[in-house]
């Protein structure tokens, strides 16, 4: 079962993920990360690398996070592979300090 | 400043070792702005480290990341020199005529021992032997194990102590159209191991399993997972470390564990997972007979808690004891080491040492970190180092640097046989023939010999 992006990733997309990923499996557009869930190993090494604990595996998802498991397969077709950190969106410290992770 | 990385004058940077954080090193460097060209040098002569050799045969998902490092391996400032020993068929001078840096990425190749009487009897192994042995690693295969035995004690909670349990819970039927080593498929079928016992020192909230491995063993077809129930009676400590919302996957191995605390068997085969036990004495005439435990209990401030002694003791009777309680890099000739750590000095990846010959020495994944973190882990770790080298490059020796052409030039005079990247993908296209009629994805040659006459070199 793959590993997908969910809700805390928008308005943060702190892309560490990116770095611990071997296979390129991450895409991005200018709000957030999706997983291409055919390239993921579910190798987990994104899951402790992201600051706001976005990533999850399928299994672990709650009943209003599924939903997150379509866009990731959807977006992550029609957005460009992304393999190096890029600048946080303004404001994820502070969602990250809202949401009790800083 | 010099003219090195460009056209003229390329970097030319030796990576000792082929696994993860090698072959990460080297995308880094094929990807930079400077002009590079990398050799990657393997003592064996098959590439992947433990991609190839510590991954789980009955985790193949995880071992596509090959084909990543098999893309790197195409770029044509890339070559594998394969089946050459650092320190025996070259050493650190001679890189230094050749290149003009070396990075390290030969990780962690030996294992930590308990430090308890007993630990040398027969039946008695390090982990990193059982997996080389089921993995066919050449190092690995002759060994024996014993599977007579009705029990098997693992010690340690980490994933590499997971996937050990996995494999001895596992029927053949589960095993057989994996890339397993048909010498440890066949001396599997014939074990009587029913009981498996997975020893953690700490407790349900300290293990540090990842979710879906622990998920997984729950969900074999021929053994069923228990968990003492009482060990998930916590302190309040351990109740504020759980709800630390910094580590979401406590509570989730902590929901696993109330489940396998409930489990009823049914399946012929156990696997019991204890906590707060911590190995003290192994037991026997030259075989190991019976394991004596010492049940702990947790002291200190949440988050840092360490386990000591009760002075209670528990016994477990068995012939086989796997332990998995840490991993030590092997020191490299000419490089300092920590032997402490089991690494090598470094500062963001350059090694703390004061002569090298001129030759700027680095280190990534498990040499310079230490044995921590999951195979992406080491892309950031050798993207780090990378990034501390090409810093570094106006303070390397401006003179040009022959790279693979004098390097292989002199193993041969050597008559060191070298593998390249062509050579092992003939071995790569024979293991994978071997292994269609038998349904399997390979069938790995597990003799240097074997691996030698299929490439063809």
């Amino acid at each position: 079962m793959p590993h997908v992006v969910t809700g805390n990733c928008s308005d943060c997309r702190f892309t560490d993920c990116v770095l611990v990923c071997p296979v390129a499996c991450f895409h991005g557009d200018d709000q957030r990360m999706y997983i291409d869930p055919i390239a993921c190993v579910d190798c987990a090494a994104c899951v402790p690398a992201c600051p706001v604990h976005a990533i999850n595996e399928v299994a672990d998802l709650s009943e209003d996070q599924i939903m997150w498991v379509e866009i990731n397969a959807e977006r992550s077709n029609s957005t460009p592979v992304i393999r190096s950190k890029q600048t946080p969106l303004a404001g994820a410290e502070e969602r990250r300090a809202a949401l009790g992770y800083s | 400043m010099n003219n090195i990385g460009t056209a003229n004058n390329p970097l030319r940077v030796a990576i000792v070792g082929s696994g993860p954080s090698g072959f990460y090193a080297a995308e880094a460097l094929l990807q930079s702005e400077h002009t590079t060209e990398v050799d990657i040098l393997e003592r064996l002569p098959v590439p992947y480290g433990l991609v190839r050799y510590g991954v789980a045969p009955d985790h193949p998902r995880l071992k596509d990341v090959a084909d990543t490092y098999a893309a790197i391996a195409r770029h044509p400032r890339f070559s594998f020199i394969g089946n050459v020993s650092f320190g025996t068929d070259f050493t650190l001078k001679e890189l230094a005529d050749c290149y003009h840096a070396v990075i390290f990425a030969t990780g962690a190749a030996t294992d930590r021992k308990l430090g308890i009487a007993g630990e040398d009897l027969q039946g008695s192994h390090a982990a990193t032997s059982f997996v080389g042995w089921y993995n066919g690693h050449p190092d690995y295969r002759d060994l024996e194990f014993d599977l007579s035995g009705e029990s098997a004690v693992i010690i340690g909670q980490g994933n590499v102590a997971i996937d050990v349990c996995r494999i001895l819970a596992k029927s053949t039927d589960e095993l057989r159209k994996t890339d397993i080593a048909t010498h440890a498929l066949d001396a599997l079928a014939e074990s009587r191991i029913r009981e498996i016992h997975l020893i953690g020192r700490r407790g349900p909230v300290q293990a540090r399993f990842t979710t879906k491995e622990l998920r997984e063993l729950g969900q074999l077809s021929e053994c069923d997972p228990f968990v003492d129930p009482d060990d998930l009676l916590l302190s309040e400590t351990c109740k504020s470390e759980l709800s630390d919302v910094r580590e979401p996957s406590r509570p989730r191995n902590f929901e696993i564990f109330r489940t396998f605390a409930s489990r009823r068997q049914e399946k012929p085969k156990c696997c019991r997972v204890h906590f707060f036990l911590s190995p003290r004495e192994a037991r026997g005439g030259h075989r190991l007979e019976e394991l004596v435990l010492e049940r702990t209990r947790l002291v200190g401030a949440a988050g840092r808690q360490e386990a000591i002694g009760t002075g209670k003791t528990v016994l477990i009777k068995t012939g086989l004891m796997i332990r998995s309680v840490g991993y030590s890099g092997l020191p490299l000739e000419g490089v300092p080491f920590d032997e402490k750590l089991g690494t090598v000095p470094n500062k963001d990846g350059r090694a703390t040492m004061t002569s090298s010959n001129g030759l700027p020495v680095y280190v990534t994944g498990w040499i310079k970190r230490g044995p921590t973190g999951l195979i992406g882990t080491n892309r950031a770790d050798s993207m780090a180092t990378v990034a501390t080298l090409l810093a570094d490059l106006p303070n390397f020796s401006p003179h040009h640097k022959p790279g693979r052409q004098a390097s292989v030039s002199l193993l041969a005079q050597r008559s060191v046989r070298s593998v390249s990247f062509h050579d092992w993908e003939m071995i790569d296209q024979a293991e994978r023939a071997r292994g269609l009629p038998l349904g399997k994805p390979r069938e790995k040659f597990t003799r240097i010999s074997e691996m030698l006459a299929a490439s063809g070199a």
